[in-house]
């Protein structure tokens, strides 16, 4: 049996990653045209600043495709769990999206953040017979083994939000934001700021880390890390907050009370930015003053921008649901998929707020 | 003058106080590293309403742990193991309280609390009533059913933050009705200016000191504890009610975790489940540990825990701002736990003074050979 036969190989690729296990409270990836996942911005033919990078398709050959005869493509999706507000609507998104009157049903699995179960998840999964499988990792190594199982069992997986580290002859594609990009974005809407100011002063950036280690912390972490000192920017402090409020606000109050000068707030996700602002004011500093630097773009942060307390938000769309849609009838069409696809970044600051808040996920 | 010295020396609250100016020192150090002078580490100022400064900072910082740190400390005397399930009885008795205060409209709200359904009183009474409650099940389980403290609480350790969870939907809803947040932070008026300059939790943290001591002071109840703590059976024998006291302190543990968890709360204006009072039951044993108190029950001093639960927010809060990265910063934690801890170990001081005489006697013997 295919299932005793790479129990061991498993065994083993499962012990190497158990340490590994407890990445993103953001969670990551998505893109500015998710919620209008229709308007042909997605996938290869993303245009703007998306990009696409398309490698060896690798000796995959899968394609999804209606199998049972049903009239509706079956796809499993293996969640993370319900870490935050983001993979909430994230969830959501898949919920709403793969329902019959688009062509799809829905088998949905919750890992609760344990790697270990999503491994089973994915082969129950296969044991149902879905017709594709989409796979938003709870970790990125250990996966060889189960993806091969699914290969055998002639199923089409995709890879969502986190990328894996694994041949790429074992998936059909991976979609997902690009958490450097969304870094870029940030730092390029502060070159642009300063410069449309006339900013003189020195730039001191207190950076506010997510969770060490994890995709989105990585991403963002970099762009600012090489951005700082060609501008001749000085991370004055840096120190993770966890993706959390309450530890972004205790971290943030430590910096207020050693007293060096600071103007900016780069903090990785929304929820820390809400514990930094919190922290300004208990300590009698008007947020205002200060530039401050989001990620995600939650409904609260943005009416934030709106009220004039954060300054820009660089977006991370949860609502990948219909874009993946999008994706599964493009290739059960026969179109070529890229290997990897990244989709438009944006950000919402003063300018389009207004407008953004519409749309904006979570609370 | 040496007898003075010898006195201050080996006095109980000794050590628990040079660690904390050790930590305090560090502090300093700092500060005039990234500042050039002491200055700014004393320096409170009044902003917008706020008092401030870094030891406002710190003392409010320390209140959830101070609070903790009562309770642990009673827990600890009276049942001479400790309670773990004080961080999850926190999120616990918070996720109740947000759930009723929102009770019906949450959902609906995105999770939000718009408007109380219940007063605010009702809520954090029930976020009370919820901490006593898992105080009385862990005191029945190792006062009745003689389950090993640490065991006992193991359950409330995993399964009130699931519990937590469930009550929340596994969000994080939100308060958004200013006075809830006036537990956490400043007491205002209606245009949300301050009311009182300093922060709530000194307050409160300050109101549990005071009464907890007095009550422990004034009345049999500290020596009825010490003595169950000391040996059980033997104050059964004499009359006391030892299952009674043990159950009593588990549910004042509770209750302080209760009081932490509403303070916890009301800081961020909602109930993170999955981190609020994670990994503070550790905090809170070591705060214990390092105001001289014995793990094995028995004596107990109260100031020593709550100086104890200050250095820890002291060390904490230095760490955090000497960009110590943060991987690293249980590491140092760590370095600097050994070394208070090592340096109250009852063996270390006679090895010292042994290591001191051998030193001197070498010294005086060689004298004499001249």
């Amino acid at each position: 049996m295919t299932i005793t036969h790479t129990a061991k190989k498993t065994l083993a690729a499962v012990a190497g990653i158990a340490l590994a296990a407890s990445l993103t409270a953001c969670g990551g990836g998505g893109s500015d045209a998710a919620s209008t996942g229709a308007a042909g911005t997605t996938g290869t033919t993303a245009s703007g600043s998306a990009s696409a990078t398309a490698a060896s398709t690798g000796g995959y050959n899968l394609v999804p495709k209606d199998t049972n005869g049903d009239g509706l493509i079956t796809v499993g999706f293996a969640q993370v769990g319900a870490e935050s507000g983001w993979r909430t609507a994230n969830t959501q998104s898949y919920q709403d999206y793969f329902v019959a009157a688009n062509g799809f049903k829905l088998a949905f699995a919750d890992a609760n953040q344990d790697a270990d179960k999503q491994k089973q998840d994915v082969r129950d999964l296969i044991q149902q017979g879905v017709e594709v499988i989409d796979l938003a990792p709870v970790t990125d190594s250990g996966w060889e083994p189960v993806l091969q199982e699914a290969k055998d069992a002639g199923i089409p997986l995709i890879v969502s939000d986190r990328q894996l580290s694994v041949s790429d002859d074992l998936y059909l594609t991976y979609f997902g934001g690009n958490m450097e990009q969304e870094g870029k974005t940030a730092v390029k809407w502060l070159e642009d700021y300063i410069k449309a100011n006339n900013v003189t002063d020195p730039i001191n950036i207190v950076h506010l880390q997510g969770t060490i280690g994890s995709t989105a912390q990585k991403g963002r972490s970099k762009a600012l890390t090489d951005a700082a000192p060609a501008n001749k920017w000085n991370v004055v402090y840096e120190q993770t907050g966890e993706f959390t409020q309450a530890k972004g606000q205790e971290v943030m109050e430590s910096f207020l009370q050693q007293g060096k000068d600071f103007n900016v707030i780069y903090s990785e996700n929304d929820d820390m930015t809400y514990g930094a602002i919190e922290a300004l004011k208990a300590a009698g500093k008007d947020p205002k003053s200060y530039i401050i630097i989001s990620f995600d773009g939650n409904k609260s942060a943005v009416q934030m921008v709106i009220d004039g307390l954060i300054d820009v938000i660089a977006e991370c769309n949860p609502l990948l649901g219909p874009q993946v849609g999008d994706l599964i009838k493009k290739s059960a069409a026969g179109d070529k998929i890229a290997k990897i696809t990244y989709s438009v970044e944006s950000f919402i600051d003063s300018t389009n707020a207004a407008e953004k808040i519409k749309t904006a996920f979570g609370s | 003058m040496s007898r003075a010295v010898k006195v201050i020396v080996t006095h109980r609250m000794f050590f628990p106080l040079v660690c904390l100016v050790l930590v305090l020192a560090l502090n300093i150090i700092v500060t005039v590293t990234t500042t050039g002078s002491a200055g700014p580490f004393f320096q409170i100022v009044m902003t917008n309403g706020t008092l401030n400064g870094p030891l406002i900072t710190i003392l409010n910082r320390s209140s959830e742990l101070v609070i903790l740190a009562l309770g642990m400390t009673i827990v600890v005397s009276a049942s001479a193991g400790a309670d773990i399930s004080v961080g999850a009885v926190m999120a616990l008795s918070g996720a109740v309280s947000v759930w009723l205060l929102g009770y019906g409209q949450l959902k609906t709200n995105n999770y939000h609390v718009l408007t109380y359904v219940v007063p605010l009183a009702v809520g954090l009474l029930v976020a009370l009533v919820v901490g006593v409650i898992c105080g009385v099940w862990n005191g029945f389980l190792v006062s009745k059913l003689k389950i090993q403290p640490m065991v006992a609480t193991l359950i409330l350790f995993t399964g009130g933050r699931g519990a937590a969870k469930v009550v929340s939907d596994g969000q994080i809803p939100k308060v958004d009705v200013p006075s809830y947040k006036w537990l956490g932070s400043f007491i205002q008026d209606s245009r949300g200016d301050n009311l009182i300059p300093i922060p709530t939790p000194i307050f409160v943290a300050a109101a549990m000191v005071i009464i907890t001591v007095v009550v422990l002071r004034f009345t049999a109840l500290g020596t009825t504890i010490q003595s169950v703590g000391i040996n059980a059976r033997a104050s059964r024998i004499v009359g006391l009610k030892s299952s009674r006291v043990i159950l009593m302190a588990f549910v004042f543990c509770g209750a302080c975790a209760a009081i932490a968890g509403m303070i916890a709360t009301s800081r961020i204006g909602g109930i993170d489940t999955n981190n609020c009072g994670k990994m503070l039951e550790l905090d809170a044993i070591l705060a214990v540990a390092l105001g001289g108190n014995s793990l094995a029950g028995g004596k107990f001093s109260l100031s020593g825990s709550v100086i104890g639960a200050i250095t820890i927010q002291t060390l904490t809060t230095v760490l955090y701002s000497i960009n110590v990265t943060a991987d690293q910063l249980p590491l140092y934690k760590a370095i600097v736990v050994v070394v208070i801890v090592v340096l109250q170990s009852p063996e270390l001081r006679p090895m010292v003074r042994r290591g001191l005489a051998a030193v001197q006697g070498l010294g005086t013997r060689k004298v004499a050979e001249r």
